[in-house]
C-alpha cells in the first residue's frame, strides 16, 4: 500500500531489484539554468526514474508505485499526476484505493490545486458511489480549515453532480456555530437555499433565512457576512427588503447598541437611497451617533453617509461618493 | 517547484522589468528555455519535460512578450491548442484532463489577445459562462455558486475588460466588496474575515482600477503594508510581515507598489499583468 512504503526507511531506487532493469534520466536544465532549483538526492533520483517511466510511457504497476513516490515528496507536480492518471486507467485499477492514496496525501497539502483535480476525476469515475465518501472527505478537510476554497469547490461539485444535499443545510449551521465569521459557510448556505431540489427555492426559504441572517447579526453585529447574507435573501427583489420590518428592525436594534454599527450604517443607507422612510425612532438613533455638532441635515441618507465617513475613514472616497448620490428628497 | 518553473520565471522576468532591470537576464537563453518547454500540442509544460497545461501557456506567452519575442512562436499552434480547451458551455479546462475555473476563462482570454487571436474561441459564450458565475455580491467565483474570492474577481473582471464586456458588472456592488477587503493594518484579504496577503494587492487594486474604483481604498495604508512586507536584509517581499519571502509575493507586492505609483517602477497593465510599454507595443506598435 502506497502509505506503508512511504513510512519505511528509504531505499535509493538503484538499489531495488525490481528497478534494475532502467536507466534514470537525469533533468537536463541546460548549462546555465533560469531560476535554478535545489533538490535533494532522494527526491531527484525519484524523479530521474520517473523521468525514465514516463519518456518509455511504462503504465506498470511499478510505474504506479512510483508515481506514489513522487507525488509524496512533491504533490504539486501535475506532470505526474497526469501520467499517474493514464496508468490507473490502464490498469483498470480498483479507484477505491485510489480514494485512499488522495485521503494521504491530501493530509499535508490540502491546498494543492492538482490533489482536488485528481480526486474529482476519481470520484466522476466512480460516479454516485462515491458520493457519501467525498461528502466526508470534504468534512474533514473543514475540521482542519473550514474555509478550504478548494474543498468547497470540490463540495459542490459533488452535491450538484452525485447528490446527498439532505444533510446540507444543518451542515451549515454547525459550521455557522463554530464560527459565525465563516464566509465559506454563509457562501453555503446561500447555494443550499437557492439550489437544493429538496428546498423550495429561495422564495419559499426567504422568510425562515431572514429570521436565522437576524439572529446571527444581533449576535455578532461587526459579521460582514451575515449583513451580506440578508441581503442577497431579497436577491432581484429590492421592495421586498426595503419593505420588510425585519431589516430596517434589524439596522435599528444595532445602531442603538452604539457597537460595531458600521454595517448597520450601511444597511441603512442603502435602505433610505431605495426610498425607504425612516421612523422617529431610527432619526433619533443615528443622531446619537452624529459627531457634528449642527443639528442633522433633513436628509438622513446624507447624515448617515457622512457619519460613515468619520467612523470608517479607510473607505472614506467611498462613503463620499454614497453622499453625492444620494436622491434629493422631495420637499 | 521545478514543475512551475514557468510561472516563477515570468513572476520574476516581469518584476526585474518593473524594477527596470530586464537587460541583467540573458534573453536568448531563456527564449530558448521557454520553447523547450512547447510541446507538440502546441501548449506549454511547466519546464522542459512537462505536460501542457493552459496556466503554463500564458507565462511562455507573457514571457516572451517582454522580450518582444512573440514572433519565433509559430501563433496558429499555440492558439490552436488554447481555443481546443474552451467546453460547449464557454466554460476552459485547464488542459486535456479537463478541470474547469474562471482563472482559465481569464487565461484563455489574455494570451489570444496578446496573440491577436481572441476570434479563435466563442468568446460571447466565454462571457456568459463568467457571467454566470457573478454571485449576488457582486463578486465572482471559479465555478457557478463558489465563493467570492478576490483571485477569481481579478480573472473574471480581466476577462470582461479584455473583451469589452464591462458593462456586465456592477461596479459598484463590486467596488464596495472589494474595498472592504482593506483592514486596520492596511493590507488586503481575499475573502471577508481572512487575513491580509500581498498577493491581494494585485487581484484586489488591479479589479478596482479595471472599474475604475481605486480611489475607494486608502492607498497610502496599503504602499505601507506592503514596503513592510519586505525583508529589507536579504530582499524580496513576503505575504505578511515578518513572513519568509518568495518570488510571487515579491511579484505581486512590487506590482501593487506599481499601481500605487510608488516612484521608480514601470507602469503595469492591469489586465494583462505585464508592463504598459510591453502591452502598447503588442497593441499599438510594430
Amino acid at each position: 500500500m502506497e502509505s506503508d512504503e512511504s513510512q519505511s526507511e528509504w531505499i535509493p531506487l538503484s538499489l531495488r531489484p525490481e528497478w534494475a532493469d532502467v536507466r534514470p534520466v537525469p533533468q537536463d536544465d541546460g548549462p546555465n539554468p533560469v531560476v535554478p532549483i535545489a533538490y535533494s538526492d532522494d527526491f531527484a533520483e525519484t524523479m530521474d526514474y520517473f523521468r525514465a517511466v514516463y519518456l518509455a510511457d511504462e503504465r506498470s504497476h511499478r510505474a504506479l508505485h512510483l508515481t506514489a513516490e513522487a507525488i509524496l515528496f512533491n504533490a504539486g507536480n501535475y506532470t505526474v499526476w497526469q501520467f499517474r492518471r493514464l496508468i490507473l486507467e490502464a490498469l483498470k485499477t480498483d479507484l477505491h484505493e485510489e480514494l485512499n492514496f488522495v485521503d494521504f496525501v491530501a493530509r499535508e497539502n490540502s491546498k494543492n490545486y492538482q490533489i482536488w483535480h485528481h480526486r474529482r476525476w476519481v470520484a466522476e469515475k466512480l460516479g454516485t458511489d462515491a458520493m457519501r465518501r467525498e461528502l466526508e472527505f470534504t468534512k474533514r478537510i473543514f475540521s482542519q480549515d473550514a474555509k478550504n476554497y478548494h474543498a468547497w469547490s470540490h463540495r459542490q461539485w459533488v452535491l450538484q453532480a452525485l447528490g446527498g444535499w439532505e444533510d446540507e443545510l444543518a451542515y451549515c449551521q454547525q459550521l455557522l456555530e463554530d464560527d459565525i465569521f465563516n464566509n465559506s459557510a454563509w457562501n453555503q448556505r446561500y447555494f443550499v437555499v437557492t439550489r437544493s431540489p429538496l428546498l423550495g427555492g429561495l422564495e419559499a426559504m426567504r422568510e425562515s433565512e431572514v429570521r436565522y441572517a437576524v439572529e446571527a447579526i444581533l449576535t455578532k453585529p461587526e459579521n460582514e457576512s451575515s449583513w451580506r447574507y440578508l441581503r442577497g435573501l431579497y436577491k432581484d427583489n429590492a421592495k421586498s427588503w426595503v419593505n420588510d420590518p425585519q431589516v430596517s428592525s434589524v439596522c435599528l436594534k444595532v445602531l442603538t447598541s452604539k457597537n460595531n454599527y458600521l454595517f448597520a450604517l450601511g444597511m441603512l443607507l442603502d435602505l433610505l437611497c431605495l426610498g425607504f422612510e425612516p421612523s422617529q425612532e431610527l432619526k433619533n438613533a443615528v443622531d446619537a451617533l452624529n459627531y457634528e455638532s449642527d443639528p442633522s441635515d433633513s436628509n438622513l441618507a446624507k447624515t448617515v453617509s457622512s457619519i460613515l465617513e468619520h467612523v470608517d475613514p479607510m473607505r472614506v472616497n467611498y462613503w463620499k461618493w454614497r453622499g453625492s448620490t444620494v436622491p434629493h428628497k422631495r420637499v | 517547484m521545478e514543475h512551475l518553473r514557468m510561472n516563477g520565471a515570468y513572476w520574476g522576468l516581469t518584476t526585474l522589468d518593473m524594477l527596470g532591470k530586464l537587460e541583467m537576464v540573458d534573453r536568448d537563453e531563456i527564449v530558448s528555455w521557454v520553447m523547450q518547454c512547447q510541446h507538440e500540442s502546441g501548449g506549454f509544460g511547466g519546464n522542459i519535460g512537462h505536460d501542457p497545461h493552459i496556466l503554463y501557456t500564458v507565462s511562455a506567452v507573457q514571457i516572451l512578450a517582454l522580450f518582444a519575442k512573440i514572433d519565433v512562436l509559430d501563433i496558429d499552434k499555440v492558439s490552436n491548442y488554447i481555443s481546443c480547451l474552451q467546453n460547449e458551455d464557454g466554460s476552459f479546462s485547464g488542459d486535456m484532463w479537463g478541470e474547469v475555473d474562471t482563472r482559465f476563462s481569464y487565461i484563455a482570454i489574455c494570451s489570444l489577445a496578446l496573440l491577436h487571436r481572441l476570434d479563435k474561441i466563442d468568446v460571447e459564450k466565454a462571457v456568459k459562462y463568467i457571467i454566470s458565475c457573478k454571485n449576488v455580491d457582486g463578486g465572482f467565483g471559479s465555478i457557478p455558486g463558489a465563493e467570492s474570492h478576490a483571485g477569481q474577481i481579478f480573472c473574471c473582471v480581466g476577462a470582461l475588460a479584455i473583451t469589452g464586456s464591462l458593462h456586465h458588472v456592477d461596479k459598484d456592488l463590486l467596488g464596495w466588496w472589494l474595498c472592504e477587503r482593506q483592514v486596520k493594518s492596511g493590507g488586503l484579504n481575499g475573502r471577508p474575515e481572512k487575513l491580509p496577503d500581498v498577493c491581494y494587492s494585485w487581484w484586489v487594486l488591479s479589479s478596482l482600477i479595471m472599474i475604475d474604483r481605486a480611489h475607494w481604498i486608502d492607498k497610502e495604508k496599503l504602499v505601507r503594508f506592503i514596503l513592510d512586507c519586505q525583508d529589507k536584509e536579504n530582499g524580496g517581499i513576503s505575504d505578511r510581515p515578518d513572513d519568509a519571502v518568495d518570488v510571487y509575493h515579491t511579484y505581486f507586492g512590487v506590482a501593487g507598489l506599481s499601481h500605487l505609483e510608488y516612484p521608480g517602477l514601470k507602469p503595469i497593465d492591469p489586465a494583462y499583468a505585464l508592463p504598459v510599454d510591453v502591452v502598447n507595443r503588442i497593441f499599438f506598435g510594430k
